[in-house]
């Protein structure tokens, strides 16, 4: 027991004396933490009657690392690798999103050079499709369908293979810096980018032929899980889980950051082609769509890195950095369209001569998108929930930070 | 709609004491609200047709230090249909007593996303959710003693008998 105080027990108690009852009447089954279906270390206890859920209680918290206590101990530079493994399939956008922050507070957000921006932005549309193909990989392998596990696998292996060219890691890049790169891109990159372009549009064609047309894909996953637009908003659900629902809201167009404003994508939204809005088919297709538009912003990113914003001998990707991170005493919310949606650092600086945040709390989007679950799991057949787990694409390394 | 304009409107509809300060001196600027109402005003910000502030992106529990001896939470609202965001603070005093955790209304039944958030506060940093429906630790376990991210928090040595390296 935490302490001797009864009303901070009152809820844990509840929560016992729930689980006791169930044990009667129905049966408490317990899903993961390792089962893989659960995307990662998640624990859900379902109280089920037959093969009906009554109610899920997620249990989470076994990949929690207390990120917000590693941040108040060190500088802004240094926590950069920690950001890079909240989300560990997209750490750049993770480090983007920290950056942007930074250097607002620090006021240098103009200053930085078009090519650093554009060389961001690359990088991190690349890896939001490695983190959508892994997304749509798995979920096939939820639904029972192996191949496209494979083939997506195959695919992503080209971008970890770029992304640790430019930066020296597979995963956990630690490659945006506040006010730079940690290298410019390697000589050689933009041609590779084009290639792997060019082999990547015809495989989408064909995993599109492979799942998301497929028929027994779509009785699965089509009128299953339906999210309405007003729950997902009340929860705090985004990107494409709030996409899904049919709601055009993407933080890249509405904040207009880094060098989103002048690059031409469209924002794709659930629209029920195959059963109602928001269904699990939505979202699915939401991410299959991004991938496109993804592909086109980094042609777009090419395009201008290969012309105006061409590689100079003396250009250094560091010179800007700053000496001292020492921001003005602030509060700063910074938000920023992560894979899963709205990515948010919220820092609070106390001294201006301190290094060191003295508090910061990170948003993040699976979070939210999870705590749907425990709405969306009420009365639904079992195999439904995992269809809906796999839809809703969550990585605990963000829930639990 | 204005940062002033969202003022006028809370004090019109809640009276001057509603509001107990301001915070401009940030990109951000933020309104200090009268703690024990903070569901109401968040209600209002989500009902009144004008405002709509119908996504909670962002609520975290801040700890102030131990010489403050304060506890706060912060609310970070957006309207999608306005696009506006607006930040809400509240905080109180508290003598870090773990017996007499600082205590908050909770705004779970405008905003269904705080029940995990109030949940998440209430584990890091312990500020108590006045009727939040089930307030539970959320990352550690529920045996953990003390809350972590308290600036006066000695690191566990052990826990159920498993010495913590």
């Amino acid at each position: 027991m935490i302490t001797t105080n009864s009303k901070y027990n009152v809820a844990l108690e509840r929560y016992h004396q729930k689980i006791a009852d169930a044990a009667v009447e129905d049966m408490v089954l317990n899903m993961g933490p390792q089962h893989p279906s659960t995307h990662g270390v998640l624990r859900l206890e379902l109280i089920t009657d037959g093969e009906i859920v009554k109610e899920v209680i997620p249990h989470i918290g076994y990949l929690h690392r207390c990120f917000e206590k590693h941040a108040e101990s060190l500088t802004y530079q240094q926590t950069i690798p920690f950001t890079d493994r909240m989300d560990y399939l997209a750490s750049m956008n993770n480090s983007h999103a920290w950056v942007m922050g930074v250097e607002r507070m620090l006021g240098i957000d103009k200053d930085i050079p078009k090519r650093i921006e554009y060389i961001r932005v690359l990088v991190c549309e690349l890896n939001r499709i490695a983190s959508h193909l892994i997304a749509i990989g798995t979920y096939g392998i939820d639904i029972g369908a192996f191949t496209p596990f494979l083939w997506c696998f195959r695919d992503r292996e080209h971008i970890m293979g770029m992304l640790e060219w430019a930066s020296g890691s597979r995963m956990l890049y630690n490659y945006i810096w506040v006010g730079g790169l940690f290298y410019d891109l390697p000589v050689g990159f933009e041609e590779r980018c084009r290639e792997f372009l060019d082999y990547f549009k015809p495989k989408m064609v064909e995993l599109n032929r492979l799942l998301t047309d497929n028929q027994i894909f779509i009785s699965r996953t089509a009128n299953v899980g339906v999210l309405p637009l007003d729950v997902a908003i009340n929860y705090g659900c985004s990107g494409p889980v709030l996409r899904g629902s049919g709601l055009k809201y993407d933080l890249r167009r509405i904040d207009n950051y880094s060098a989103y404003p002048e690059l031409d994508f469209e924002i794709p939204i659930g629209t029920g082609l195959m059963g109602k809005t928001g269904d699990c088919w939505d979202r699915y297709k939401v991410r299959v769509d991004e991938v496109d538009e993804s592909l086109k912003i980094i042609e777009q990113c090419l395009n201008r890195l290969q012309k105006e914003l061409k590689r100079t001998p003396d250009f250094d990707p560091r010179a800007k950095l700053p000496r001292k991170l020492t921001p003005k005493p602030q509060d700063y919310y910074m938000r920023a369209e992560g894979t899963k949606g709205e990515l948010g650092f919220y820092f609070i600086h106390d001294s201006d001569r301190k290094e060191i945040p003295f508090r910061v709390k990170s948003r993040g989007p699976s979070f939210c998108n999870l705590s749907v679950l425990e709405e969306l799991g009420k009365g639904v057949m079992i195999a439904d929930l995992i269809a809906t787990i796999g839809s809703l694409d969550f990585v605990l390394g963000e829930v639990d930070r | 709609m204005s940062f002033d304009e969202i003022k006028l409107l809370l004090t019109d509809k809640f009276g001057e004491g509603i509001i107990v300060g301001e915070e401009r001196t940030g990109m951000q600027p933020a309104l200090l609200i009268d703690a024990d109402r903070i569901a109401e005003v968040c209600l209002e910000l989500r009902n009144n047709p004008r405002t709509y502030f119908d996504f909670l992106g962002c609520l975290s529990g801040v700890d102030y230090g131990v010489e403050a001896g304060r506890f706060g939470v912060v609310y970070h609202l957006s309207s999608i249909p306005y696009n506006l965001q607006l930040v809400l603070k509240i905080s109180k005093a508290n003598s870090r007593d773990l017996e007499e955790l600082p205590s908050f209304p909770s705004i779970t039944s405008v905003y269904r996303a705080a029940d995990w958030y109030e949940r998440e506060a209430y584990d890091m940093l312990g500020i108590y959710f006045e009727g939040h429906p089930d307030l539970r630790r959320l990352l550690m376990p529920d045996d953990w003693e003390g809350f972590p991210l308290r600036k006066d928090y000695q690191n566990a040595e052990y826990y159920k008998g498993i010495k913590i390296d």
